[in-house]
């Protein structure tokens, strides 16, 4: 057979080294026309944008710039952790509370969420059929409903049902509860506590220094050494026996009901509660989700390695099964953390003063400077998510699985 | 099995088998499965006890809340107060007032709309759920009838109908036509640089802006219908204007921009990942937030959206950017063979992702997708922030009538929404699981 040389267009000429192709056919030049075009357009897009910008603002007789930041904002903020006066604050002070709320309301949020999500994950895959059950209602029923639902059931629909502070729970030295929020009792540290504080950071320094030898030994000798009790033991009782020695130097300032609204203690306000609650459950659903998923992905077999090797079903659990199920929950664990974060922003509409609410609320309604306001929100909540991911990727690049 | 112990005669061994014997008692039965499955050790049985307990807490209130203390039928804020709060209920009475939902069901679904209009939402509901029921269902007929349907015809005319039709387009015909001719020149001039035959291209393009003119067309055309502003668009079908619209516009942007954030063109790829990224890393509610009070600017003095326009803009974006990541991880779990295989029959780009690459993508991640729809679905309540009245919104803004105004008010309202809400995504998701189940191959893995 002989063998026929086929080249393109029917141009059978064998003295070209390569066959002759049209400019527009030759895939790598039609792919940098087709980019500058696009980018000529995106560029274009923007320029506009920015002056069609430039030219409505001066229609409108908005002074662009970051000054207003420094002017006083005069409204009130319920809740700050940072000093905060209406009469000489100023927005950039309004900014950075905010923020602080927002971060307040995500910690804890998230410390609540893994925890309720681990409990249900776990209850998910329990044998007992009525466990599993009720952990499987609960995850499709919050998962199904909205968030911003499901805050406005329990601002509007529960706190708001709570009595008044003068018929309002009662629960003595724990605080009080009424539809002006959580009243809880508030520590007062007196003179040497800080001493406890470095009794509990060295501690936990020592903990750590304790766990690393135990483990080295362990590596070396094959000896083992309780290493997690007896750090757990010094964390606990080092700081407590100094906090002894130094005279017990806390007391607690317990609200008290007064003629019109109670006094003293801290002031948990129902916004927070809320927002709270909201959160914690709502991605709690999904973080069951993770874990379940996570727990199933374990293959029996490496369990039932383990019980051959002589293992018991704690250390199977702790050595075996947990440290591989984590590598799969963490990178979703940590974008549910992300949303929650991400979902705090809903407090706009219950009025818990986090970023959201106050700066790319009341502020931009306030001054009127709606490009740096909602730019620099923006900006920020980007940042967040931009670290965590930063971070994640540094982890799953630690923890990944080094195949072949 | 060896015969062997036939031959042996031996008088205790057994030689017939004997009848087959039922299991124990104790392992079968509603007394074994109890044994089995809730009192199986003594913290289970502490564990179910504690279920049960937290059953008896909620489940009696709810229903007593929910159905037994209900009321049903009513014309007033009468029926769903105490005497103490100047109704005729006795006090210390605490149930659901669906009389009060009875009474608003118009504005839940319409919102504002006028009642004289209100066919024109309804005949779009029938085109839309009439047109979607036979997709959904495998063994329906006409798939690609129906989907090009879906596609061209029914935005048209839902557009029509809901508005009103009559806009003002009168200006853009002359663009279009400076455009059409300029695509069928880049399209002829491209054909004769690589040597082909222009034709079927040119014929291409000219469909394309034909059904442009003819789209055009039909939303110029005045069809005699009263203009419906979408200020007064609220309840139920702002919901699903904002999600179905979101949805549409998501998947083939979401598309575009896995392709591009897996392109091998750099500047494409930058643009898709800043994009991608952006909107991923902030929350929904200041997109919102941009997009009605930051968008306006963008734009040139003159040229305005309405509101509702501009929250669907700021949905469509942000959730064409998760849906970008969900598909690029049905990209990326193909396996490379697809790809070269591809390339080796002679597909060029287009060919290979229509024919081979995204079908198989797209059915991998189904599920993927489903959530990111339900995800959507729940998101759209947050257009009530920027004063839209959406379902939730509606229901929100009916609390601030005295005339049905009382303790239980809002608590019935945020049940039935919640009812309503869970309704939707719970049906969304049980779909998704049958068509994951039945287009399951087998190739995962």
């Amino acid at each position: 057979m002989a063998v026929t040389d086929v080249t393109p267009n029917g141009a059978g000429g064998d003295d070209d080294q390569a066959p002759r192709v049209a400019l527009l056919n030759n895939p790598e030049i039609r792919g940098w026309i087709f980019q500058i075009v696009l980018a000529i357009l995106i560029v274009y897009l923007v320029y506009a944008g920015w002056s069609n910008m430039n030219a409505n603002l001066q229609a409108a007789g908005i002074a662009s710039g970051w000054a207003f930041l420094g002017n006083n904002a005069g409204f009130a903020i319920s809740q700050s952790l940072i000093e905060y006066s209406q009469a000489s604050s100023s927005y950039g002070r309004v900014y950075v509370i905010g923020l602080l709320n927002t971060l307040i309301i995500a910690f804890f949020g998230i410390i609540f969420a893994t925890i309720i999500g681990f409990l249900m994950g776990v209850a998910r895959l329990s044998k007992n059929w009525l466990v599993s059950r009720l952990a499987t209602v609960y995850v499709e029923a919050l998962r199904n409903i909205p968030l911003l639902l499901q805050i406005f059931i329990w601002y509007f629909g529960v706190l708001r049902l709570l009595p008044q502070p003068r018929q309002g729970f009662d629960f003595g030295f724990l605080g009080l509860l009424n539809n002006r929020g959580y009243f809880a009792p508030k520590p007062v540290w007196g003179d040497g506590a800080e001493f406890t504080l470095y009794a509990f950071i060295i501690a936990c320094i020592a903990a750590w220094a304790l766990g690393r030898w135990a483990r080295a030994r362990q590596m070396a000798t094959g000896q083992t050494f309780p290493a997690f009790w007896t750090g757990f033991g010094m964390i606990v009782f080092l700081p407590l026996a100094v906090f002894v020695i130094t005279g017990s130097p806390l007391s607690w300032d317990i609200p008290v009901m007064g003629g019109f609204r109670p006094s003293g203690g801290m002031t948990v306000i129902p916004e927070f509660i809320a927002m709270l609650v909201a959160l914690a459950m709502y991605t709690a659903a999904f973080i069951a989700e993770i874990v379940r998923a996570g727990i199933l992905a374990v293959s029996r077999g490496q369990t039932e390695a383990a019980n051959a090797l002589g293992l018991r079903s704690g250390p199977t659990l702790r050595l075996v099964v947990i440290p591989q199920a984590l590598r799969i929950i963490i990178p979703p664990l940590t974008s549910q953390y992300l949303n929650l974060t991400k979902n705090s922003s809903l407090a706009v509409a219950i009025a818990y003063p986090e970023l959201t609410s106050v700066f790319a609320g009341t502020a931009l309604n306030q001054t009127g400077q709606a490009v740096e306001i909602i730019s620099l929100t923006m900006l920020t909540y980007l940042t967040i998510s931009l670290l965590t991911s930063l971070f994640m990727n540094w982890y799953n690049s630690r923890v990944a699985l080094v195949e072949r | 099995m060896s015969d062997q112990p036939n031959t042996l005669q031996v008088a205790y061994v057994r030689r017939e088998l004997l009848n087959e014997e039922p299991a124990p008692a104790s392992s079968r039965g509603p007394v074994a499965w109890l044994r089995e499955s809730l009192f199986s050790s003594i913290p289970y049985t502490i564990l179910t006890l504690l279920c049960i307990y937290i059953l008896y807490v909620i489940i009696p209130p709810v229903v007593d809340f929910m159905v037994t203390n209900a009321v049903w039928t009513g014309s007033d804020r009468a029926v769903c107060a105490t005497e103490a709060q100047g109704g005729i209920q006795p006090n210390g009475w605490f149930g659901a007032c669906w009389a009060y939902v009875d009474a608003y069901a118009n504005q839940f679904i319409y919102g504002r709309y006028p009642d004289a209009e209100q066919w024109r939402v309804n005949i779009v509901a029938l085109l839309f759920f009439g047109g979607l029921a036979p997709l959904l269902i495998p063994a329906a007929p006409f798939k690609r009838e129906n989907m090009l349907f879906m596609v061209f015809v029914f935005p048209l005319v839902a557009v029509v109908l809901l508005t009103g039709g009559d806009i003002a387009v009168s200006h853009l015909y002359i663009p279009l036509a400076v455009l059409a001719v300029i695509a069928l020149g880049v399209v002829y001039a491209f054909a004769k640089g690589s040597e082909s035959d222009p034709l079927p291209g040119l014929k291409t393009t000219a469909a394309i802006f034909a059904g442009l003119f003819v789209m055009l067309f039909v939303l110029g055309f005045d069809f005699g219908l009263r203009h419906v502003e979408t200020e007064v668009w609220g309840g139920l079908l702002v919901t699903l204007v904002i999600a179905v619209t979101g949805i549409a516009a998501s998947l083939p942007l979401g598309i575009a921009l896995a392709l591009g954030r897996r392109s091998a063109l750099p500047i494409v790829r930058f643009f898709s990942i800043v994009f991608i990224e952006f909107w991923r890393g902030v929350p929904l509610i200041t997109v919102l937030f941009m997009s009605s009070v930051m968008l306006p600017l963008f734009l040139p003095e003159g040229v305005t959206f309405d509101k509702l326009l501009r929250a669907l803009i700021g949905v469509a974006l942000f959730s064409s950017a998760y849906m970008a990541e969900v598909v690029r991880g049905g990209l990326q779990a193909l396996p490379k063979g697809q790809y070269e295989g591809a390339m080796a029959l002679g597909l060029n780009w287009t060919q290979m992702m229509r024919m081979i690459i995204l079908p198989q993508a797209l059915k991998l991640v189904i599920p993927g997708i489903v959530n990111t729809f339900i995800g959507l679905f729940k998101d759209t309540t947050l257009v009530l922030i920027i004063g839209l009245f959406d379902f939730l919104g509606q229901i929100q803004s009916s609390f601030s009538d005295p005339a049905w105004s009382s303790p239980v008010q809002s608590l019935t309202g945020y049940f039935f929404a919640a009812i309503v809400y869970f309704i939707f995504c719970f049906g969304m998701s049980r779909y998704s699981m049958y068509m994951e189940r039945r287009l399951d191959t087998g190739h995962k893995r």
